[in-house]
């Protein structure tokens, strides 16, 4: 759809409040693409808002928890992105244009956000799957400590390509993957095993992995206008727990 | 918990506190109306329960005083405080803070201020260094003398606090008619401890002041490690501690303000453990020596002084920080969006690593 014919919203001045009722009358009055112009901090833009066909285009800073409970619509950010992204997502896409701040993607269970540059601590922990359900976090820069901790499904994928930390910083922050019993992390590069959190074992990536890596690397590369090639001309490492069930044992013993 | 009726329509105040800082490196006037739109852009971070800014460069007129910004809740209290400034300090000017009549503050306390220089002949405390004797001072009329409380008490800067959001504050204070090279906001949501004036944000000591979002789990330690070195907490916010930690740690320690924000947010030992021989034995000091210095708990703190401006979080980052420079301006905030607020087009923003202190200073 050509930018022209979305629906616009002026955010300058406005409170979260108004701000949210008015996407929300655009919404329920038909408009299926919408562009929010002058977003400075208004909270908690896209939460719970149902519909795969629904299609928001955002510039500036959208504020605290933006898509959270979101069930379908496309975003698309051009800036950064503050704390609380897609927190609970349950479906959608979500692309950033920026870096994002703490606890993105917070016990997502659905859809996919991409991330062009780095994010900060505590992303994409809790993040689950079940069924045909299957978050996938795509994050380009470098991650802060805590990614993916408490993991139990779903798949986030770290690059470091895109950061604006100096290059002596590592990709990953410490207590990666601490506590995650399911899903998995894929790291374009090293992982210094120190950082790795208590269970898991960083190994390279089989067939299967790396099919599933590429299909989500080329989609990123598209939303984001990148190359996939440049990208995935690396070696990846994908950090997962050593056993089915690493915590099976932890209450009370099944064997 | 049982789910409150018409749950689909419960408002809940979800907030955490708000900070936002700048500082101009070539000491360039910046107008209260800054961090005033700043704090507004994060208003939902607090809940009216305080909001305070601290301002640097305000009073060039009497820089070389000590301004006593003083917090009284009776006539009577200001006038005992007034009592013992004049036993301890020459009083250059005597002022009420200009305030203005705001719908939102009600029943402010009474707010003056004092521009003093010290007594040629002090009447105790003779042999202190200067600095000492104004801490001194003012930890005396904060213990001593009732309803009275010193708000800020260094040189060309104050607090403006209380309760309230910070925009109301600000309206109160009229701190739009201000001029400073340094700000710092806050925006309050008290968790555990009690909303009163005193009790907001920041809190100082000399030039020092502070603001923070978290908590100080910590309180209780570094307060009694405070009071042996006579620092006393009277204020009743955890906040506190941090500002006489640092005039202890700084000033009479001498230690820089980077090697006091690794006794507050220390690496953890195993990370310690990596490090080059000498940097360990360093570090393994800093933390056996000031073991009961160090901030535990969530923390986003700014620290200011009349040229510096620091920021800090917990070394596991439980709290935002976001970090923004443009031309001569250094930002701190607790959100990106409150900075965009006030500077559109930034020359590069990030947000600092969990521990890492973040250090703008104002040149010559």
């Amino acid at each position: 759809m050509a930018a022209d014919s979305r629906f616009v919203l002026n955010a300058e001045g406005l409170y979260y409040k108004q701000l949210n009722e008015q996407i929300r009358a655009a919404v329920r009055s038909g408009h299926k693409a919408i562009e929010l112009c002058n977003v400075r901090g208004q909270r908690y833009i896209g939460n719970s808002l149902d519909g795969e066909d629904i299609d928001i285009v955002i510039h500036g800073v959208p504020g605290q928890d933006m898509a959270a409970f979101m069930r379908g619509p496309h975003l698309t950010v051009y800036g950064n992105a503050q704390d609380g992204v897609g927190n609970t997502m349950d479906a959608g896409e979500i692309v950033i244009h920026g870096m994002v701040g703490d606890v993105l993607g917070y016990a997502m269970r659905g859809g996919r956000i991409f991330v062009k540059g780095d994010a900060g601590y505590r992303c994409g922990i809790h993040m689950k799957a079940y069924m045909e359900k299957f978050p996938v976090l795509v994050i380009g820069g470098k991650a802060g400590d805590f990614l993916g901790e408490y993991m139990a499904g779903g798949a986030i994928i770290l690059l470091g390509m895109f950061s604006d930390k100096p290059a002596e910083v590592p990709i990953t922050g410490r207590s990666l993957g601490t506590g995650m019993h399911g899903g998995v992390i894929y790291v374009r590069g090293e992982v210094p095993a120190h950082q790795l959190g208590a269970g898991l074992a960083a190994k390279e990536l089989d067939a299967d992995e790396r099919a599933f890596l590429e299909v989500q690397i080329r989609d990123y590369a598209a939303a984001l206008g990148l190359d996939a090639e440049a990208i995935l001309d690396a070696p990846f490492l994908r950090v997962k727990p050593y056993t089915h069930r690493p915590y099976g044992n932890m209450y009370v013993g099944t064997n | 918990m049982k789910a409150p009726a018409r749950f689909w329509d419960f408002n809940k105040d979800i907030s955490g506190c708000g900070v936002f800082g700048v500082l101009h490196k070539k000491r360039g006037p910046i107008g209260g109306d800054m961090p005033i739109k700043a704090m507004c852009t994060m208003h939902d971070r607090g809940n009216g329960q305080g909001g305070g800014f601290a301002a640097y460069g305000i009073y060039p007129e009497f820089k070389d005083c000590y301004a006593f910004h003083m917090l009284c809740e009776t006539q009577e209290g200001l006038d005992n405080a007034e009592a013992v400034i004049k036993t301890f300090f020459d009083i250059k000017e005597s002022q009420p803070i200009p305030t203005r009549r705001t719908l939102a503050i009600k029943n402010p306390p009474i707010v003056w201020r004092f521009f003093l220089t010290p007594k040629a002949d002090r009447p105790k405390w003779k042999d202190a260094t200067e600095a000492d004797y104004i801490v001194s001072v003012v930890m005396h009329i904060n213990k001593d003398v009732k309803d009275a409380f010193v708000l800020s008490s260094g040189k060309d800067m104050g607090a403006f606090k209380g309760v309230g959001f910070p925009e109301d504050i600000a309206d109160f204070f009229r701190l739009d008619e201000y001029k400073g090279y340094i700000w710092t906001g806050h925006n309050r949501f008290p968790t555990n401890s009690q909303a009163w004036w005193g009790g907001a944000h920041p809190f100082t000591l000399l030039d020092w002041a502070i603001v923070h979002n978290g908590e100080i789990s910590s309180y209780g330690i570094n307060r009694r490690y405070l009071a042996q070195h006579d620092y006393l907490c009277t204020l009743h916010t955890d906040t506190e501690v941090v500002a006489y930690l640092l005039d202890m740690l700084t000033r009479k320690h001498k230690l820089s303000l980077r090697m006091a924000s690794y006794i507050f947010a220390p690496p953890f030992w195993d990370e310690i453990d990596r490090m080059p021989l000498a940097q360990q034995e360093a570090f393994r000091a800093l933390r056996m020596v000031y073991g009961p210095a160090m901030l535990n708990g969530p923390f986003a703190i700014l620290v200011t002084n009349n040229t510096t401006m620091m920021g800090l979080n917990d070394r596991v980052k439980l709290r935002p920080l976001l970090v923004a420079e443009k031309d001569d301006m250094v930002f701190m905030s607790s959100e990106e969006s409150s900075i965009r607020e006030v500077q559109r087009d930034l020359d590069r923003i990030w947000a600092p690593k969990a521990g890492e202190p973040v250090i703008a200073e104002v040149e010559a």
